[in-house]
């Protein structure tokens, strides 16, 4: 076998051509034209999602905005390995494993809006709500594994980090924990390339997934922007989990295409060239050139996809504005689980406040950074 | 020069640079990129990227290597990114750094100094907007400072590194872009202490004491009281530990009264930590109780919501009403 470091596994070339490999194309040889159409179709709506959303930033309706373009073959490839009943512990910029997992896409863009700390009820796709704190998920995703093992589900939890999430010890324990329990957990870093300004190389001169390996926990680096390679190396290590194998470690490359978020500006930490040849490796292209060398494409298919993006797109936008500012009084809601006799005075007082008249209470939002 | 509150503090991280082969610079994204908020504009291209140091993305790491840093006789600025990402810093920052002067009987120093973006208003999200001062406050070993204006961020900024104990450095972030024309070089020859208070505005009816970001929010405050014929003093703290409780005791036995203003909760913030010690050096003076006025006791809201939480004129002109009723 290659060195799954210098090779990551790849199953199609960027110009559509199948690879022959046969040990890792039998993870996904059940994958037939109408599953090979449906990844192309949720990349390209969840392209057009992020696509919608950044617009919406930029137009004032949405605060900040993650991007994930060029990020659609990790992340759908990834979900797609899942079962409904898994758990997902996510970071802030799995809004396409959100759209796999069958999120009500009018609810993706609320916490970036403003007007709330999340998006989703967890409970309604097992997956948590975006997490800003870079590196705390994996612990999370650790413990909840462990306990789900403990009560004997044969689920497994996958949760999403980059590669500046590894240089948390947050993530190092995590991994140690998950080691020592051997918990059901697939550790999925989404190796972009870029932790805000920092290139890979500030978090670690190795790769990655070895940081996986000195904890004795298996790992595999993946072409991340071939969906099929996603889906066949992420179905291993999930089920490896569920068969009660323990943890693993997936390191997708890819690239972020955009900003960090939409109050970032690249130009300042990378070239152009390098955008310029991530741009030739798109994942979306990809799928796309081998749908047409399998004669799965044509303009049936292609009008369909584009009206799936047109409906999409558009419940993204309207809902997003048709989203009303909050009322004050959730201000002071469920800061407690049980009656709080500080909170119910505050509530109380502000509310007389603002029954006086006293304030208009104006924006005062100066500019928006994260 | 004239110069925005970022601006004011870039140009003190300059000097402090070219003044002390000593001094280093850690954090993340402070390099090509300058810092989220660009404090470090341009100081890793001409300083080089061993004393303007892009460390990997962990903030315990930064603190920790840091100090050990420090403990070879440099004096490392960390930054950190925000205020809600200083809390996987805290144990390094409360259990090691405050302590080691203590526990090593004053044979070792820490000359850390943490910058830390603070508080809300300007519409970020959730971990982007909290006012951790009392945690570090209440923690001994540790001097914490909030700027409010681009001439004492610089200021207080040149004073904070030069400083041989651990100094938490807070930059209220809606004022990075405030502008103001300074005078660096009289400031470097500026002997105002760091931990002295200072009048902003002078008045005789009421004292209003606030620190950071906040300051000139009760200096607008200030401004429409004065229209509406109450005269208010205005007082910005600078340091949070220690407190300079001498200058608002002055203030409030002439005033007889006190409004406390900040972004952080009310509960234990600090403004309970200044009316008790107001109360007990004033209390035949006082006319009033003296009152807070604060964040809610809530987690920091969602951003189409911080306008409610986050105290604006009118609210601290609401407490200033009842303190002259009283
Ligand atoms: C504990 C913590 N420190 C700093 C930040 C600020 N921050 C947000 S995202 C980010 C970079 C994360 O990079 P990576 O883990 O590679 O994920 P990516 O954003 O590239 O998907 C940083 C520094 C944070 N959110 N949390």
């Amino acid at each position: 076998m290659a060195d799954p470091i210098t090779h990551p596994v790849q199953l199609v070339q960027p110009d559509g051509r199948r690879v022959f490999d046969r040990e890792h194309a039998a993870l996904v040889s059940d994958i037939g034209p109408d599953r090979l159409r449906q990844l192309y179709e949720d990349m390209a709506v969840v392209r057009r999602i992020d696509v919608e959303a950044t617009a919406l930033q930029r137009q004032g309706q949405l605060g900040l905005w993650p991007p994930l373009l060029g990020q659609e073959a990790a992340q759908i490839g990834s979900a797609h390995a899942l079962h409904p009943d898994d758990y997902v512990f996510c970071s802030y910029r799995e809004a396409g494993v959100a759209y796999c997992r069958g999120v009500d896409t009018s609810l993706l863009t609320r916490l970036w809006r403003g007007v709330d700390h999340h998006c989703w009820d967890p409970a309604d796709i097992n997956m948590t709500n975006p997490a800003i704190v870079v590196g705390a998920q994996g612990l999370h995703a650790t413990g909840y594994a462990y306990a789900a093992q403990l009560d004997g589900a044969e689920i497994a939890v996958l949760t999403y980090f980059g590669d500046g999430a590894t240089s948390q010890g947050d993530i190092a324990e995590a991994l140690g924990f998950a080691a020592s329990w051997s918990a059901p957990v697939v550790f999925f870093c989404t190796n972009n390339q870029w932790a805000i300004s920092e290139p890979v190389h500030v978090q670690s001169p190795t790769p990655i997934v070895r940081r996986a390996y000195g904890y004795g926990i298996p790992g595999v680096q993946v072409d991340g922007n071939d969906v099929l390679a996603v889906l066949a190396m992420t179905r291993w290590a999930v089920a490896r989990a569920r068969a009660g194998g323990g943890p693993s470690f997936v390191e997708a490359i890819t690239y972020r295409m955009g900003p960090h978020t939409t109050a970032d500006d690249p130009t300042r930490y990378r070239s152009a060239a390098e955008t310029e040849l991530w741009r030739r490796r798109d994942p979306i292209d990809r799928i796309r050139r081998l749908l047409e060398r399998e004669e799965l494409w044509d303009s049936d298919f292609e009008d369909r996809v584009q009206s799936r993006c047109d409906e999409i797109g558009g419940r993204v936008r309207a809902a997003t504005i048709d989203l009303p500012d909050p009322d004050p009084a959730q201000l002071f809601e469920h800061v407690y689980t049980t009656d709080h006799p500080l909170i119910a005075e505050e509530r109380r007082q502000y509310a007389a406040y603002l029954a006086a008249g006293e304030s208009d209470a104006p924006p005062i939002a100066e500019g928006v950074r994260a | 020069m004239i110069t925005t509150f970022a601006g004011a503090l870039n140009t003190g991280l300059r000097r402090a640079l070219e003044d002390d082969p000593k001094v280093v610079l850690m954090g993340e994204d402070i390099g090509r990129l300058g810092g989220v908020f660009r404090v470090t504009d341009t100081l890793q291209k001409d300083f080089g990227n061993h004393r303007v140091i892009d460390t990997p993305l962990a903030e315990s790491g930064i603190i920790g290597t840091a100090f050990g840093m420090a403990l070879r006789g440099y004096r490392p600025v960390c930054e950190i990114q925000f205020d809600g990402f200083v809390y996987p810093a805290f144990d390094q920052i409360v259990s090691q750094v405050a302590k080691i002067h203590y526990r090593t009987r004053g044979k070792v120093f820490a000359p850390l100094t943490i910058r830390i973006p603070c508080g809300g208003g300007i519409g970020s999200v959730e971990h982007h907007s909290e006012s951790p001062e009392a945690y570090f406050a209440h923690t001994a070993g540790l001097r914490v400072i909030a700027p409010s204006d681009p001439a004492d961020a610089y200021l207080l900024l040149r004073q904070a590194i030069s400083l041989d104990d651990p100094v938490i450095f807070f930059e209220p972030k809606r004022r990075y872009w405030d502008k103001a024309d300074i005078d660096v070089d009289a400031l470097d020859d500026d002997p105002f202490p760091i931990d002295r208070a200072r009048i902003r505005r002078e008045g005789d009816d009421a004292t209003v004491v606030a620190y950071g970001g906040m300051v000139r929010t009760a200096l607008t405050a200030a401004e429409i009281a004065a229209g509406e014929g109450h005269s208010l003093e205005v007082i910005d703290l600078r340091s949070l530990s220690p407190i300079d409780v001498d200058t608002v005791e002055e203030s409030v036995r002439r005033t007889g009264r006190l409004v406390i203003a900040h972004e952080a909760p009310v509960f234990a913030g600090l403004g309970a930590e200044i009316a008790a010690r107001v109360t007990e050096r004033c209390f035949y003076y006082l006319e009033a109780p003296v009152l807070r006025v604060g964040g809610f006791d809530i987690p920091y809201p969602p951003a189409k919501l911080e306008r409610h939480h986050l105290p604006d004129p009118d609210r601290i002109l609401a407490a200033v009403d009842r303190t002259l009723a009283a």
